[in-house]
């Protein structure tokens, strides 16, 4: 195991990752569990109940993912960076409900959404400068603005409801139909998707989102504008917790005040689940992605092979704790990989 | 100052610098020059104040009063970044990496090679790291993550981080500390090609015999002041020491004779699969054993197992001839086992904690009442303790991260005699802290193994070795190689067993 035995090969094979090797295999095999599991069980539906996977039980159980899946996205972001974001509930909500307003009042759908975006990443701002600045635990600082965010909404929007009748068709159609079994949402979903993905993976300012999350105090050292990034991650959460409240709106077309409560514990178990640390430093978004799709496939996967809906919650707790689980045993098998590995080096380095 | 061309501008320098912490007057009206081609040696005992010095050059403090002089000219840093562009470069005496990066990410961060569009080229990151470890002679895969690495590789790390950007100073905080001999040697030989090159180098250890191999002009720190700042040629190690220390040092190894006693601690054949393998030996009442070896020779490994932070799988171990179980700190506690481990501040200390509490953390039982716990049995029994170890501290409450090295170190001592142990296993004792602790520590060492208490000293530090131990014991690649007595034990038998170049089994 000499260096000039493994140089980075020239033309290597595709989606070089950072530094490669056994830190990325973990990672991958961490999400390729979760995508096994999930095939695993949307196959074991399908020969229960053969209507499944029809083309619109494809199309239901995208759509169901799109907004836990942007949302919690941006969650991992935030998580990477080791802190938190509790307000995305009630930043969806308060979004949705803006852009019902607009589109009510008659205003450019396209708008309605850039308005919802705009108004959750100016949230994210709030959070952003709160955690960074505040040196205050982020738990704490976004409970705060969890309910802050949520009175907002309740004295702006009071009894008041949004109906699909409020709003144009067109809007209310891009949320529900697609391309075949695509949904219009699925596919916004995955670009952001790939793209955050992509910038976290690629981009300098993402590379040090997984630093500060693997040692604060490091990143300060290596001169890591620690207090940008952290407000940059918020910002992101914000924006896509805005971005998924116009297309909440899209979806169900029914908005009121209570809308998006209690949302923000779902997004951070898919986001654990799907293997992002909660000590930050670690994790994908496409990890976070693929939890939040089991999680709401399996919303989807237990009435259909007949089991009460009442067991969904108890279902999600036990996948949560078997992720963690599963990271634990996983980390403790790496270390000793890790250690025998170094005595191998030892002996060979002796030869 | 005589200096050869008296027109130099200095790279990087201080002038009048003053830095308080609250009441702790850290730096006082110190001046610094660090010029271009030469290596600069900072000297002075474990709160001198050398630590805030160099965080004061890598923009991490802001000094009080005075100023930094980059190229002649004042300047304010706001931050560590600032510093690296001023082409700063510091190793840290404590590793500081990301345990979640790979290690060719934790060199490049924030400064990684980009391709179009400003994205990371993570394969010119990857072939860069290797190159550098090249360089430095070092098989390290750059593609694992950072978590794990022991710390001479943690270490070594830092240095290729250093040297990946083309500093034109290098502030190094006891880099040799963790490291073995040849990767010193490496290290130097990377260091003076540097410096050949116009690198201006600080460099700080407490092996003085690396000052006067590495360094032309040494400044000597005590008490936040600045006591000399001269050229190494001409002194001596005794001229150092004094300048450090304001006195003569009565003996830096002041071993005393005791009775040997009964077998207080017992390994038979004890192994971890893949770190160590058959090791038997045992430590007497009233005797200091030394357990000598390179770094990553199993030496921890072996104190973490026998004190039961990690299980052992095949073996035994047994404290006045009664068994241990394995994996059970607890029961050799109550056994009569101490381990002060090697790393102090992750393993030893409650970091945030007052010191009180630290010291009190072993003995939890003592001092509590019905499960509660006793204030003013705390106290007394920390306040004892500590006096009797001359722990300078400013209150026992303080959180013990603000103390120096050497007073820390001091404090886990404490927090380990506090309970009265009849085996007392020390892991390092001496690493990373001055001169003048040393032998304080030697004596405390000393005097335990009169008073009967059987001590298993683990140490990479040769002279101590030699000085302290009446037995020593050494390791190669997770085996128990050789046993010397200590009318035998010299530098070179000692080293060749630890470099598996003899044999001569235990």
């Amino acid at each position: 195991m000499t260096m000039t035995a493994k140089p980075a090969p020239a033309p290597a094979p595709s989606g070089a990752a950072p530094g490669g090797g056994l830190l990325d295999r973990v990672l991958k095999v961490r999400e390729l569990a979760i995508a096994v599991v999930l095939v695993l069980m949307l196959l074991a539906t399908q020969l229960d109940n053969s209507a499944f996977l029809s083309e619109q039980g494809i199309k239901d159980l995208l759509l169901n993912a799109t907004i836990l899946v942007l949302v919690g996205v941006g969650q991992a972001t935030v998580v990477i960076t080791r802190n938190v974001d509790l307000s995305v509930g009630s930043t969806l909500g308060v979004t949705a409900f803006a852009a019902g307003e607009f589109l009510r009042g008659g205003g450019n759908p396209l708008l309605a959404v850039l308005i919802a975006v705009a108004l959750g990443a100016g949230f994210g701002v709030v959070n952003g400068l709160l955690v960074s600045l505040g040196q205050v635990p982020a738990l704490v600082v976004t409970l705060g603005t969890l309910y802050i965010i949520r009175g907002l909404d309740s004295i702006w929007f009071g009894s008041r409801q949004i109906t699909a009748a409020d709003l144009p068709a067109g809007f209310v159609s891009f949320g529900r139909d697609g391309l075949g079994a695509l949904p219009y949402l699925a596919v916004l979903t995955a670009v952001v998707l790939a793209a955050a993905a992509y910038y976290l993976r690629n981009y300098r300012s993402g590379r040090d989102m997984y630093a500060l999350g693997s040692s604060p105090e490091a990143a300060r050292l290596a001169g890591v504008p620690v207090r940008r990034r952290i407000l940059a991650a918020y910002v992101l959460c914000g924006a896509l917790a805005g971005l998924a409240g116009a297309l909440y709106l899209a979806r169900f077309g029914n908005v009121d005040s209570g809308t998006g409560s209690g949302y923000e514990l779902t997004v951070v178990s898919a986001v654990v689940v799907g293997g992002v640390a909660f000590t930050g430093g670690s994790g994908s978004l496409y990890g976070a992605a693929l939890g939040a799709l089991l999680l709401t496939s399996i919303n989807s996967v237990l009435p259909s092979i007949g089991v009460s809906s009442v067991w969904v919650q108890a279902i999600d707790g036990t996948l949560l704790l078997l992720a963690i689980a599963v990271d634990r045993v996983v980390a403790l098998r790496v270390a000793a990989v890790l250690r025998k590995r170094a005595a191998q080096t030892r002996s060979a380095h002796h030869d | 100052m005589p200096d050869p061309v008296p027109e130099r501008t200095p790279v990087l320098a201080l002038e009048g610098v003053s830095k308080s912490f609250g009441a702790v007057r850290a730096l006082r009206d110190v001046s610094l020059a660090l010029y271009a081609g030469e290596a600069h040696a900072l000297a002075g005992e474990n709160g001198a104040g050398k630590s805030t010095l160099i965080k004061t050059l890598a923009g991490v403090h802001r000094p009080d009063a005075g100023t930094v002089l980059l190229d002649g000219v004042p300047v304010v840093m706001h931050g560590p970044a600032d510093a690296r562009d001023a082409g700063v470069a510091v190793i840290y005496q404590e590793p500081t990496l990301f345990p979640d990066l790979s290690v060719a990410e934790n060199i490049f961060v924030g400064r990684q090679p980009r391709r179009s569009l400003g994205r990371v080229d993570h394969r010119a990151v990857a072939t860069a790291a290797a190159a550098l470890f090249q360089r430095l002679g070092v098989d390290l895969d750059p593609g694992r993550p950072a978590r794990g690495l022991s710390i001479a590789d943690q270490q070594l790390v830092e240095i290729a981080k250093a040297l990946s950007f083309q500093a034109r100073v290098l502030i190094m905080d006891e880099p040799t500390a963790a490291l073995t001999g040849s990767e010193v040697a490496r290290l130097f030989g990377v260091v003076r090609a540097l410096r050949a090159g116009g690198t201006a180098v600080l460099f700080i250890s407490h092996r003085l015999e690396e000052v006067f191999a590495l360094c032309q002009q040494v400044t000597t720190l005590r008490d936040g002041a600045l006591i000399a700042s001269e050229p190494v040629a001409g002194l001596t190690e005794d001229d150092l020491v004094r300048r450090m220390v304001g006195r003569d040092l009565d003996e830096l190894y002041p071993k005393a004779h005791s009775d040997v006693g009964e077998v207080a601690l017992g390994v038979r054949r004890l192994t971890r699969e893949g770190v160590f393998t058959d090791v038997s030996f045992d430590v007497r009442h009233g005797e200091i054993v030394g357990l000598a070896g390179l770094v990553g020779a199993g030496r921890s490994e072996v104190a973490r197992a026998v004190f039961g932070v990690d299980r052992w799988d095949a073996g035994e171990v047994r404290v006045d001839g009664r068994p241990l179980r394995p994996g059970a700190p607890s029961l050799a506690m109550s056994a009569g086992l101490a381990l002060v481990p090697e790393d102090r501040r992750a393993q030893g200390l409650v970091m945030g904690m007052s010191v009180a509490r630290n010291i009190n953390l072993t003995g939890l039982g003592g001092t509590s009442r019905a499960g509660l716990m006793n204030r003013a049995a705390e106290r007394s029994r920390a306040a004892d303790w500590a006096v009797r170890l001359q722990v300078k501290y400013a209150r026992l409450a303080d959180a013990v991260g603000t103390l120096s090295g050497g007073n820390q170190q001091k404090v886990v001592l404490a927090k380990w005699l506090a309970t009265g142990p009849r085996v007392l296993i020390v892991d390092e004792p001496t690493r990373g802290i001055d001169v003048g602790t040393k032998a304080e520590v030697h004596r405390l060492l000393s005097r335990l193994a009169a008073d009967g208490v059987a001590v298993l000293m683990i140490s990479s530090d040769l002279p101590e070795i030699l000085g302290m131990a009446d037995r020593v014991l050494v390791m190669h690649e997770g085996r128990l190689v050789a046993e010397i007595p200590r009318a035998e034990a010299t530098e070179e038998s000692v080293m060749a067993a630890a470099t598996g170049r003899t044999r001569s089994a235990a």
